[in-house]
């Protein structure tokens, strides 16, 4: 049994799709962040069969709910404070992300122009569909 | 201040007015003639599109205003690397409106997003292009009298071609429109097309032979099978010659059917059938103009 210690202020992801917890390490972009980020892959899971779980020891506010929400709405949210979890936060597919993923359509004006950020917007909730703001290419694969 | 950057902009309710002012330009072209005095067009054509260019800036001539700007991106500072942002903040200084033509998709909406004045989609790649969808339905609607209740055949490229989807898009808004998608398999309208038409409950049906289709039909729009959409000069060959509308086909046809196309042409209408009462695809250029008038007025809030 591996022993991951306790902390004191900042979140635990559960329920992560096992295999994820890297991409969504990058994404959040917790490699700049200077604190404590234990990552456990592969955990064992009652629902899942196996999880992946992130615990980072740094303010929640740090944390870009919209980014986890873009990845994956069903990830649990627990926030830590002296110790023990507080809250338990929902997460909702985001309507907008900015410069999370990139529109990879050769044809887009993103393509030439670099300084131009990268926004999607869910265009179809129901099949969780986002669109390139400026050429409305279907962001193809979902994280 | 409102820009046009899609098909769908604008309501059903405004395009009514926007065509009744165009069918008023029609009418009374002299009452227009000097709205534009004192205002200037910026035309900024990154590829060059002589027909879509020409018509804005005879729309803004014959509003009584100036027009400026460049037709190619080699003739624009483009060429030295500037940004269509930049671009546009500088045109912002010069003139009163903009019509801007761009092959990368999304291009006029960046400039929308950085500009002072209004912002016209005169194309974006193989995005979207407004103004020829209001051309196309100001035509029907002057030429039929109406915008419901017809059947509508599109032939040709209909995968690549988005005057196509756009115009099946803003049809889809009017009550009893019926479509015949005709084209070969390889250029078969995109699944989110029919997705959208199965959605909304829209009669449509999809066929491969122009002559079987034909007779029932109250309008044909045709569609040139362009060569800069393929990336294979042999499938541009094999399939350019696919449909071609002539005076035999167009005998099948009722006595009332209008034929429509975006222009140019290639050999996709032959000739012959130029001299058909039918054939309405020169009207619709000048059709083209009427809306680009009103648009223009109505972007500028001159009337």
């Amino acid at each position: 049994m591996l022993n991951v210690g306790k902390i004191e202020e900042g979140f635990v992801l559960d329920h992560i799709e096992a295999g994820k917890s890297m991409e969504l390490y990058h994404l959040l972009q917790l490699d700049t962040l200077d604190c404590t980020v234990a990552i456990i892959k592969n955990a064992r899971s009652e629902k899942k069969g196996r999880k992946d779980i992130i615990k980072v020891e740094c303010p929640v506010d740090m944390l870009n709910l919209d980014v986890l929400g873009f990845i994956d709405h069903t990830i649990t949210v627990n926030v830590i404070e002296n110790g023990v979890i507080t809250e338990k936060l929902d997460l909702a597919l985001p309507k907008e992300i900015k410069n999370v993923i990139k529109c990879k359509n050769p044809r887009c004006i993103t393509s030439i122009e670099q300084e131009l950020p990268h926004v999607f917007f869910l265009a179809d909730p129901e099949r969780e569909v986002y669109r390139c703001k400026y050429c409305e290419e279907k962001y193809g694969e979902r994280a | 201040m409102r820009h046009l950057m899609r098909p769908l902009d604008f309501s059903v309710e405004e395009l009514d007015k926007l065509f009744d002012l165009a069918s008023d330009i029609e009418k009374n072209p002299a009452r227009y003639a000097h709205m534009c005095e004192g205002k200037k067009l910026a035309t900024c054509f990154y590829e060059p599109s002589t027909r879509t260019r020409l018509s804005f800036e005879s729309a803004m001539l014959n509003l009584g205003g100036s027009v400026l700007g460049f037709s190619d991106a080699n003739s624009s500072s483009a060429a030295k690397g500037e940004s269509v942002s930049d671009t546009i903040r500088v045109v912002s200084c010069f003139a009163d409106i903009c019509a801007m033509r761009h092959p990368k998709e999304g291009a006029p909406m960046v400039a929308a997003s950085r500009s002072k004045i209004p912002v016209i989609n005169a194309g974006d790649g193989g995005h979207h292009h407004p103004t020829q969808t209001l051309t196309d339905l100001l035509t029907i609607r002057s030429l039929k009298g109406r915008l419901d209740h017809f059947k509508i055949g599109l032939c040709g490229d209909l995968k690549f071609g988005r005057t196509v989807h756009s115009l099946i898009n803003a049809l889809a808004r009017y009550e009893s429109v019926e479509f015949v998608l005709i084209s070969p398999d390889e250029l078969r309208v995109p699944d989110y097309i029919i997705e959208m038409l199965n959605e909304k409950g829209i009669s449509f049906k999809e066929c491969t032979r122009l002559e079987e289709a034909i007779p029932e039909l109250d309008l044909l729009y045709m569609t040139r099978v362009q060569k800069e959409r393929f990336f294979n000069e042999e499938d541009y060959v094999r399939l350019k010659d696919y449909y071609v509308l002539d005076k035999k086909k167009m005998k099948l046809a009722k006595e009332d059917m209008l034929v429509l196309h975006p222009l140019p042409r290639v050999n996709e209408i032959s000739v012959e059938v130029d001299e058909d009462p039918r054939a309405a695809y020169f009207k619709q250029v000048q059709y083209g103009v009427y809306v680009r008038m009103a648009l223009i007025l109505t972007l500028l809030e001159l009337v």
